[in-house]
């Protein structure tokens, strides 16, 4: 290490003192940068790290397509008699699961990188503080989009033929992307919150798995018992399912649009402020 | 740059941070010349790190009060943030990024234009030395390499203050010579540099004023002569051709230097403690050479030895710096 090292260093121009001592003296100090601008700017950063390390598209390729397959040809048979049938009614649906599953990554990569000595950096500059995880969000929005999109593109392979046409979808997608964004501050709250990745991850899926089963995304809730009926039908996943459902099939179903609206809404109110917290105690 | 050149940069009052049950920062007075380099010299644990984390508002006092520039680094957090940068023990800089990358992020976090970004950010891998490696992930970037990138975006915007926490540790020794020179280029442009380290001799290279902490206090503080006095300039070890003459050799070095004189193990050898008021160690050292000479003793090799920490630790506190494995004695023969 250290041999590997001192050649490297050998071969490393040199600094050079005279055009450091100019660099000191011309830099002129420009206004702070606004809210809007340091939250895209990190965002950027998100979408770097993408270009890096292009494997962690996997969640959000891989990981949809198994979804849609898998649920549209286990429970197409039974459910709805075929599965070209029932992927008229599941894709939206599974489109929401899957992408408010992917969401929960969110902790989980705030957990990791907030240990890094990067982030003393970004503390102590002079900027909008929410700017970092907002611009973290904004990189992962782009994860919802193009989960999102591969999956609507199985999904039309298969047999998928939203009735909504290209604005339908369009709108279907923007409203999951932008209740998935608000819905992310949750996942960045325990990912600053909890000590390690693994229990980041264990209470995702305590968090995740009964909220996305225990929806309208596979079954009518009419068939379910009048206990769960309650849970399922008050629940933001039910909601936005409907919402994104509507959507895609041309129709406008304002009620289901406000109530996502309104959950994401109160996500941010009350997740977004303890993040904060969170963010600025580490 | 700084408007302040009269007055302190630094000026903290009884700051005290605890994690749980320990006190890692238990009192510290400081008080930092604007326009110079400061050295903290301690070991591991000694608290270094928790008072610049707390001075670059990334952590908040349990206790005390702490100015930067005139304002309180807990009330005025924004203010202070405005006007330093720090470079952390741990590099700060994201290592999935390319060198370039990192500097156009900081550039437009700090404010600048896309274009000016991008321009301020290629003078400085150039004047860096990174040209080469600018398109590289800073992952694979040397220890050296990985310093000057740190160091570069610490001075994107010519801060009034710059920390520096350790930016040598782990450094071979020719990285750790360049860190130095831009440490110099640095402070030659009028930043104040608060400079952490476990290397008296960084210490002496590089600050006017020196603070030795231990334990989470300031156990010494003052110019490089001041704290020199108090333990001396080092040691001379000789090596004589003749066992047999080595009484009478440590005779005549403890009349020239005045000061103990101690038989190693080894029976041509001698070590003699330097003092640190007066003459240089360069001088007391040709002097008793020169006695030696005189009284016709031979003289097969000498070095001189700077003291180590451990030795400063034990000068002013009686102890061993239990946590500072890797301090060590600097030989210049």
């Amino acid at each position: 290490m250290s041999t590997a090292t001192t050649t490297e260093a050998k071969d490393l121009a040199p600094v050079s003192a005279e055009s450091l001592a100019a660099l000191l003296v011309a830099g002129e100090r420009p206004p702070r940068p606004s809210a809007l601008s340091a939250s895209l700017t990190f965002g950027w950063r998100a979408i770097l790290k993408i270009k890096h390390v292009p494997e962690q598209l996997f969640d959000v390729t891989a990981f949809p397509i198994m979804m849609v397959l898998m649920y549209t040809y286990l429970f197409g048979g039974a459910l709805a008699g075929s599965p070209k049938e029932y992927i008229q009614f599941l894709l939206p649906g599974i489109l929401v699961m899957s992408v408010v599953m992917i969401t929960m990554y969110t902790g989980v990569s705030v957990n990791t990188d907030i240990e890094k000595g990067v982030f003393d950096r970004f503390r102590s500059l002079p900027i909008w503080r929410p700017s970092t995880m907002v611009g973290y969000l904004l990189g992962d929005a782009l994860r919802y989009t193009i989960a999102s999109v591969v999956m609507l593109v199985v999904g039309m392979i298969i047999g998928y033929r939203p009735d909504g046409g290209v604005g339908g979808v369009l709108a279907g997608i923007a409203l999951l992307v932008a209740f998935s964004f608000a819905f992310s501050w949750i996942w960045t709250m325990f990912g600053l919150l909890l000590r390690t990745e693994k229990s980041v991850m264990g209470v995702s899926m305590m968090v995740i798995f009964p909220l996305t089963f225990l929806s309208n995304v596979f079954v009518d809730p009419r068939t379910m018992p009048g206990w769960l009926q309650a849970f399922v039908n008050n629940s933001p996943i039910t909601h936005l399912s409907s919402a994104v459902r509507g959507l895609m099939a041309g129709d406008w179903p304002a009620d289901e649009v406000a109530w996502s609206l309104g959950w994401a809404g109160l996500f941010v109110a009350v997740f977004g402020p303890i993040t904060m917290r969170l963010y600025n105690r580490k | 740059m700084s408007q302040h050149t009269s007055g302190l940069a630094i000026e903290t009052a009884g700051l005290v941070k605890t994690f749980g049950e320990t006190r890692a920062v238990d009192g510290v007075d400081l008080a930092v010349p604007a326009g110079t380099v400061y050295g903290v010299l301690g070991p591991n644990g000694a608290g270094k790190t928790t008072t610049v984390k707390m001075l670059a508002t990334l952590l908040r006092p349990d206790g005390g009060e702490a100015h930067v520039f005139g304002h309180d680094v807990v009330r005025e957090a924004d203010e202070v943030r405005g006007r330093v940068s720090l470079t952390g023990q741990y590099a700060s800089v994201d290592e999935d990024l390319t060198g370039l990358e990192n500097l156009v992020l900081l550039g437009r976090l700090l404010g600048h234009h896309k274009k000016a970004a991008r321009l301020r950010a290629g003078q400085l891998l150039e004047a860096f030395g990174l040209t080469d490696a600018a398109a590289k992930q800073v992952k694979h970037y040397s220890g050296g390499m990985r310093r000057r990138i740190d160091i570069a975006a610490s001075i994107l915007n010519t801060p009034d203050l710059l920390f520096l926490d350790e930016p040598t540790t782990g450094l071979d020794p020719r990285s750790r010579n360049q860190v130095w020179d831009i440490v110099r280029a640095v402070v030659a442009q009028g930043t104040t540099v608060l400079l952490t380290t476990q290397y008296l001799d960084e210490a002496d290279q590089l600050a006017s004023r020196i603070a030795v902490i231990d334990r989470g206090r300031v156990i010494a503080e003052g110019t490089k002569g001041e704290l020199k006095a108090s333990v001396g300039a080092g040691s001379v070890h000789l090596r004589l051709r003749d066992p047999g003459q080595r009484p009478e050799a440590e005779r005549v070095l403890r009349l020239a230097l005045d000061t103990d004189v101690q038989q190693e193990p080894d029976p041509v050898a001698l070590t003699a403690r330097l003092s640190g008021a007066g003459d240089s160690a360069a001088e007391q050292a040709s002097r008793a050479l020169a006695e030696l000479a005189r009284t016709g003793i031979t003289v097969d090799n000498f070095s001189l030895g700077q003291p180590s920490l451990d030795e400063v630790f034990l000068a002013l506190t009686g102890h061993d710096t239990h946590e500072a494995p890797d301090a060590k004695e600097e030989a210049a023969a």
